[in-house]
């Protein structure tokens, strides 16, 4: 357990990085990565929650009772879901009205519950606040790379994060991919990636 | 009446909450490898769907919407949901053991299944009477179950069959997820 900080945060990034070394929390993975604009505001919502009850949890982890621990985990994940809600609705109305209810969905997300059950619940908030970072950015990439791939295939462009732009990469002739943007290409298209990960880790 | 069918169809074939909705993708590649952990997951979620969507929907009319408190709506949901999971588990071990020691070890994976969550959400966002939660409670676990035991026939194939090193386990589920899902987009033309 004598990693320092930098491992912790680095180790979200490859060795871990959800949702290829860990199979979890697919549903927003799916859902959510039409566009990069919103996969990237997923990622950096869910980001948000996963650093934040990271911390909680860790600075409550002598305090909860074990028995009753996965209730607590779940109710502080939700009260910052709520959060993230709130502010979503405020200064993002139009990305919230796109992720729609994928965003009270964050909730179940088995990735931040899994940090907080295998991470955040044995260490210091320092270095949970690392592995949360972490996790949280390896997710973020991962959404936006499947994204982009499935953007640029699917309507060939790429809208940037967080604005209005929209960057279109072909000329007036290409005809988009449709399969990639409706729900099997996500299914396809997060296979083939598994497998080029998979082909790279060995 | 004839609502109410073409609301049940939609939600099991052609929103099929699996494969069209991705949600409840973690159960969907997880307990999918044999087919008896599939119809006990599936079997599952059927059961604590009827009764969460049921539940939530009621919280949500007598409590949340009156005070106005639906801001805290996802709070309250999973709280909720949680609840009913370890009571239906408590309640399932003393009187019906035999129910109990087929669906036990997947109760308490289903507090953190998106679908259920998820259904309860639609249920709300769509703003479905009493009965039309109900037909909506019980039609999208029913695809997911459909969906699910189809998807662990497929994958026991699979594993007998020769597939290339980089691609086994969880990729080539995936992409044969994402097949299975192209044959139920054709369903989008029924209604």
């Amino acid at each position: 357990m004598a990693k320092t900080i930098v491992q912790e945060f680095t180790k979200g990034l490859w060795e871990e990085i959800p949702p290829f070394r860990l199979v979890l929390g697919l549903c927003p993975v799916l859902a959510v990565t039409k566009t990069v604009a919103n996969g990237v505001g997923m990622g950096v919502a869910a980001t948000f929650v996963l650093v934040c009850s990271n911390v909680l949890v860790s600075m409550l982890r002598n305090i909860i009772p074990s028995q009753v621990r996965v209730p607590c985990f779940i109710i502080i994940i939700a009260t910052f879901v709520v959060v993230v809600e709130l502010v979503m609705q405020a200064f993002t109305y139009p990305l919230f009205l796109q992720l729609g209810i994928f965003i009270p969905l964050i909730v179940v997300n088995c990735v931040i519950l899994g940090r907080a059950e295998a991470f955040a619940s044995k260490n210091p908030p320092v270095a949970s606040i690392a592995d949360g970072l972490g996790i949280g950015v390896g997710f973020t990439i991962a959404l936006g790379a499947l994204a982009g791939i499935r953007e640029a295939f699917g309507a060939g462009t790429i809208s940037v994060p967080f604005s209005d732009t929209v960057i279109q990469l072909f000329g007036p002739s290409f005809q988009p991919f449709t399969f990639m943007v409706e729900a099997p290409g996500a299914f396809v298209c997060l296979g083939l990636m598994l497998a080029v990960m998979n082909l790279a880790g060995k | 009446m004839e609502d109410y069918i073409l609301l049940a169809v939609g939600a099991i074939l052609v929103n099929n909450i699996l494969l069209i909705q991705y949600l409840g993708n973690c159960p969907f590649l997880g307990t999918s490898k044999s087919m008896d952990n599939a119809t006990g997951m599936a079997m599952a979620v059927v059961f604590v769907l009827a009764l969460a969507g049921i539940v939530t929907w009621i919280f949500e009319a007598v409590f949340l919407k009156p005070l106005g408190l639906e801001y805290i709506r996802t709070i309250v949901f999973i709280v909720v949901i949680a609840a009913l999971v370890q009571f239906v588990e408590i309640f399932m071990k003393k009187s019906m053991p035999a129910l109990y020691a087929g669906l036990g070890i997947f109760l308490p994976l289903i507090t953190t299944n998106c679908a259920v969550m998820g259904v309860c959400l639609i249920n709300i966002k769509e703003e479905y009477n009493f009965l039309e939660m109900l037909v909506s409670s019980l039609a999208y676990p029913a695809g997911f179950g459909l969906a699910l035991i189809l998807f662990a026939g497929l994958r026991e194939r699979i594993i007998i069959g020769r597939v290339p090193g980089p691609l086994q386990d969880v990729a080539i589920a995936l992409v044969t997820a994402g097949f299975m899902s192209l044959s139920f987009l054709g369903f989008k033309g029924m209604i």
